[in-house]
């Protein structure tokens, strides 16, 4: 697997862009020239970005008549050749969870960025959640693997834009940044380096385009019009891609695969944020915005000489279960602050040996250092 | 063309056909080679997008070019994508009624709306086949199906104008019953420059035919010929003559 380093298309220095806007400039700069969406709050400000900026790329936008059709013609461009990308909030990424699991079925590398409001349904379409990280990993129907990173800064979300389409293309996968409404809308400093690493998708004419020699590998991914005559479908399918919708075996063998490639993958994968880990007593697991404000308690209660610790999840899915366990081995209790009725706490609670204590916020709003100041005061 | 004739555009691996004794579709799958044979197109360099259905089935696997078999009612909003991105594709969407127009009719209107370089072939059986013949939004008002027993109440679409409403530059119907002109007619499909749809009517004997008094490939082939005529044939018939009629033929109107 090679990575090349190519110039960044922004002059590398320090810009002032919102975090939608600089989901935009990560997609323009690791090289996404298909883009096809539907304006949802709060997530509108990358499309509109996107339609200005690929006049600029020679990319191709179009805005289609739903979510569903944007992240089928995501899929159909993806096998074009294109780097391809959809955004969109709760309601939008719900339409999509059939055509997300086609994709995973179909190892079609893509991104979908979703902007996360506050929900169920409508909810408060401008106001902040993080209520869909469990639909990221199980909203479509099956046995599947996707790859989910979370946020926290206007410098990541143009950092992990770009991150997410190298991992989409090293392991033909639907990759999605889970941002919220806080971090989509915010405005902060971020600096732009003169290159970036860039994966593109491995090509071997006349190679399987669905298998492998390995139970795990990544097969190679042709394109439409290279005359390869490909067959891709969503019904279970041969190496070379044809249906086989009666046996066992190539059904077993297929969902195993496109499950194992991530799953044996994972430490690779898997990104995290460490702070004062070594001797603290209480942990804090939290991603995306929480951990800005779970950072800002850790520190104040650092300075009181109490011993708490932070980890931070970059990325969700697949989930960090090794590292919880050995954090869970160590301290005496770890804090979950986030803002649902309780996701990735269920997840740390499987994983971690020790006492795990849910704070759970929903209510269109952050959560406020103070409250998580507040709280560890009671646990400790 | 003879199957030997054909076999040059199937795939090598094709050992048989998945449709039902008497099903029109593989006469479809004949008319739609013989067009692309006669308009020594490159098979190779072409896209074949289908949904999911009996008639998804036409160009996938079978097809010797790009195929993309994809989910019940996106073909184009796929084959949009991949266009879009590489407008070099000879794009083409070969999928079913239910498919087509009933959960995905939204992606239909919009892509002729937007006047997308691509070819779009309903394969018309009039029923949910693969289902088990369920009752479609094309079924005729009064046939029977699985959830009609007492008879469909509802009107069908009539699927040229509904694509001619929405912008499409060219439309046609006709039934695999009528070979030369369905062939002629996506000849000219495919040469048109922009949106371009085709309703094959294809008989469903299996599902539809068995629950309408046409219990035999025979029988629905003989009411197809019956019922299809051509719009100057049309102009002599009073609206009493019309109402058992198909009116089949080009539906070029220009922009509505």
């Amino acid at each position: 697997m090679e990575f090349k380093e190519i110039e960044s298309t922004l002059t590398p220095g320090n810009y002032y862009f919102s975090g939608n806007e600089a989901v935009a400039e990560g997609a323009i700069a690791v090289g996404c020239r298909f883009y096809s969406g539907y304006p949802i709050t709060p997530s509108t400000e990358i499309m509109q970005r996107i339609s200005v900026r690929f006049d600029d790329v020679d990319g191709v936008f179009v805005q289609m008549e739903d979510e569903i059709a944007s992240i089928c013609s995501v899929i159909g461009a993806s096998w074009a050749g294109a780097k391809a990308m959809t955004a969109t909030s709760g309601p939008g990424f719900s339409l999509m969870q059939e055509a997300i699991g086609y994709a995973a079925f179909t190892e079609t590398p893509l991104v979908i960025v979703d902007i996360q409001r506050a929900g169920p349904s409508t909810g408060q379409a401008t106001r902040v959640a993080s209520g869909d990280i469990m639909q990221a990993q199980w909203g479509s129907h099956g046995d599947y693997q996707i790859i989910a990173l979370s946020p926290w800064s206007v410098q990541e979300m143009y950092d992990q834009t770009i991150e997410c389409f190298n991992l989409a293309e090293q392991y033909r996968v639907p990759v999605f940044l889970m941002g919220e409404q806080a971090i989509g809308h915010l405005r902060e400093r971020m600096d732009v380096d003169p290159t970036l690493k860039v994966f593109d998708r491995v090509k071997k004419p006349g190679a399987l385009p669905f298998g492998t020699d390995e139970d795990d590998g990544v097969p190679p991914m042709p394109a439409f019009g290279e005359g390869e005559d490909l067959l891709v479908t969503g019904s279970t399918h041969t190496g070379s891609g044809f249906r086989n919708t009666d046996s066992a075996t190539a059904h077993s063998k297929l969902v195993r695969r496109i499950n194992n490639k991530i799953m044996n993958n994972r430490e690779k994968i898997i990104q995290t944020d460490q702070y004062y880990l070594d001797d603290a007593e209480t942990v804090i697991v939290c991603y995306g915005f929480t951990a800005r404000s779970s950072l800002f308690a850790v520190d104040h209660l650092r300075k009181e000489g109490k011993r708490i610790g932070l980890l931070r999840l970059k990325t969700l899915w697949p989930f960090p279960d090794q590292l919880i366990r050995q954090v869970g081995a160590v301290a005496k209790k770890i804090l979950v602050p986030e803002m649902n009725m309780g996701q990735i706490v269920g997840e740390v609670m499987k994983y971690a040996d020790c006492e795990v204590i849910p704070y759970n916020q929903t209510n269109g709003e952050i959560i406020h250092p103070d409250k998580i100041i507040e709280e560890l005061r009671n646990i400790i | 063309m003879t199957i030997k004739e054909l076999g040059k555009y199937l795939r090598r691996d094709i050992k048989d056909m998945p449709f039902c004794p008497g099903c029109g579709h593989l006469v479809l799958l004949n008319i739609v080679l013989q067009a692309i044979d006669e308009m020594k197109l490159n098979i190779d360099e072409m896209l074949f997008t289908s949904g999911i259905g009996c008639a998804a089935w036409i160009p996938s696997p079978n097809f010797k070019a790009d195929t993309l078999h994809t989910l019940h009612g996106r073909a184009i909003a796929f084959a949009i994508g991949a266009k879009m991105f590489n407008p070099k594709l000879k794009t083409v969407v070969i999928s079913g009624d239910g498919d087509l127009s009933s959960i995905g009719g939204n992606h239909l209107i919009h892509a002729a709306r937007r006047d997308i370089d691509m070819t779009v072939i309903c394969a018309n059986n009039m029923i949910y086949g693969m289902t088990g013949g369920q009752v479609a939004s094309t079924s005729p008002t009064g046939a029977y199906t699985a959830t009609t027993m007492k008879g469909n109440t509802e009107r069908p679409f009539d699927l040229p104008r509904l694509v001619l409403g929405a912008g499409a530059g060219y439309a046609a119907r006709y039934a695999v019953t009528q070979k030369d002109l369905l062939v002629d007619a996506i000849k000219k499909a495919f040469s048109i420059k922009g949106f371009s749809f085709i309703e094959a009517l294809s008989p469903c004997p299996t599902q539809f035919g068995r629950r309408n008094n046409y219990d035999s490939a025979a029988k629905m082939f003989k009411m197809l010929k019956r019922r299809c005529i051509t719009q100057e044939d049309a102009r002599n018939l009073s609206e009493d003559e019309l109402k058992d009629k198909i009116v089949t033929g080009e539906f070029s109107y220009g922009r509505c």
